[in-house]
């Protein structure tokens, strides 16, 4: 594993935590022991992309597709970093 | 425990959030006597426990309202044989399921089953009197059966979270108990100092370690924390009365956990059963949707407007909700007062006389009375 992940890396969430959607906080969220993250739309919808097969240019792609978007992939970078930095995700180069 | 560290509930709203952590306590049976245990001094006087149906019940109720974190405990949980069953509908439900457990009776044929029913985490505490402690650190019976759970809780792969709770008579045994929780491949402990509720305020006065036995635990930890570096966790629980500033206290009452106690009764907290003049629900009469909502027991202390002064014209009390109410009704008899912890408070007195006490005893100085462990018999004796 390189020391930050770039747009070639797959993300999958850390096994320490699980990913899943709450509907009456209306966000996704990560749970691990005795705690909880709320997500952002946005954290929620990249995070829910991260399977460990999917890089991180793809996952931007995908969203750009979903939302009518574009040049998100600087972003969702961005965040990735920041998930890394947190142990949210681990990632394969 | 540890807090849900996003807040759900805006303090000021009329609406409250939902009661994003379930702590149910399961029972009140238990195998040891811990000193410290924060159960009611009046346990034994508690009806009988839920049955398995109605604690499903409150699972499906709680998770439809949004409670998605769930912790196990009691008692000791494991003395309840439907654990099990329990632990699979709150999977299947989608919470996230935490036990809590002082590890006796927990043996592999429970914890695979355990595991197989989608048990998420455990937190392993150590139960300990001077004397347990004593026979715990040299390697005793007690060592053993720790250290086959701990080999248990790795081989099913789950992190090893270790519990101390911390107190007048273990304090200056941190270097110890920490070297002890690596040998055991321990990922995460916490140093938890003693908070003072139920059993443990009974025995207060004998459990409160004074400033330079906390400052040497502290320095212990902050010398283990540099030998280890990343490879295991330790958080120290700083005790509240040694602070000018009260905690959190659950995020407010009513703002994002509801504990249910062996009998159905719902609280706003584990010790709120204490607080004078409220009536809190119970769950065999009432839904989760009811008692979180409807309930004066638990309404009465959200938002600010039971506050007296200082908090209420304070700049600090959306961070601190004024403390703990149990803790303002233990110490000033009022528990719309602010906690007394916080020195803006004219009853801060009563917490640092109380450490001063603590200094003024020599370790060697014998308790001025006996330690009452929590048993039954104690229990029926104090509250017949």
């Amino acid at each position: 594993m390189s020391d930050a992940p770039d747009l070639a890396s797959r993300p999958a969430i850390d096994r320490r935590f699980r990913l899943q959607w709450e509907a009456a906080q209306n966000a996704h969220v990560l749970l691990y022991p005795e705690g909880m993250v709320k997500l952002n739309a946005s954290a929620g919808e990249i995070l829910k992309r991260c399977d460990g097969r999917t890089t991180v240019a793809d996952i931007a792609a995908d969203l750009e597709r979903a939302f009518d978007a574009r040049g998100l992939a600087g972003d969702v970078l961005a965040f990735i970093g920041m998930a890394a930095e947190k142990q949210w995700i681990v990632w394969r180069p | 425990m540890s807090a849900v560290t996003a807040s759900g509930a805006d303090p000021g709203a009329r609406r409250p959030g939902p009661p994003l952590w379930l702590l149910l306590e399961l029972t009140y049976r238990c195998p040891l006597h811990c000193v410290f245990c924060y159960n009611p001094l009046d346990f034994a006087r508690t009806g009988p426990e839920l049955a398995t149906e109605e604690w499903l019940r409150v699972l499906r109720e709680a998770r439809e309202q949004g409670a998605v974190q769930l912790g196990l405990s009691g008692g000791e949980p494991l003395t309840r044989d439907d654990l099990e069953i329990i632990v699979a509908e709150a999977h299947r439900l989608g919470f996230y399921t935490n036990l809590i457990t002082s590890g006796v009776g927990l043996n592999e044929t429970r914890l695979a089953a355990l595991k197989a029913a989608g048990l998420d985490h455990i937190q392993l505490s150590f139960q300990d009197s001077s004397r347990q402690m004593n026979d715990f650190l040299s390697s005793t019976r007690t060592f053993e059966l720790k250290s086959k759970v701990a080999a248990l809780i790795k081989k099913y792969d789950y992190p090893m979270v270790l519990n101390v709770v911390l107190h007048r008579l273990n304090i200056d045994h941190v270097a110890e108990i920490l070297d002890m929780a690596e040998r055991m491949g321990a990922e995460y402990v916490e140093l938890a100092n003693t908070q003072f509720y139920g059993w443990a305020w009974k025995n207060r006065e004998q459990l409160m370690p004074s400033r330079e036995q906390v400052r040497r635990a502290e320095e212990a930890t902050r010398r283990f924390r540099e030998r280890v570096g990343g490879a295991m966790r330790v958080f120290f629980v700083v005790p509240d009365y040694f602070e000018n500033r009260p905690k959190p206290c659950m995020n407010g009452l009513g703002s994002v956990f509801l504990t249910v106690t062996p009998d159905g009764t719902a609280l706003p907290c584990h010790a709120a059963r204490m607080l004078p003049g409220l009536e809190f629900p119970n769950v065999r009469t009432s839904s989760v949707r009811q008692v979180w909502y409807e309930s004066e027991g638990f309404n009465h202390y959200r938002g600010d407007a039971w506050m007296k002064e200082p908090c209420r014209s304070c700049p600090e009390k959306a961070k601190d909700f004024g403390g703990c109410r149990c803790q303002a009704y233990l110490l000033t008899g009022d528990a719309a007062n602010a906690d007394p912890v916080c020195d803006r408070s004219v009853h801060h007195h009563r917490v640092t006389e109380a450490v001063a006490r603590a200094d003024a005893r020599k370790p060697g100085d014998p308790p001025g009375q006996p330690l009452v462990f929590r048993s039954p018999e104690n229990s029926s004796t104090l509250h017949p």
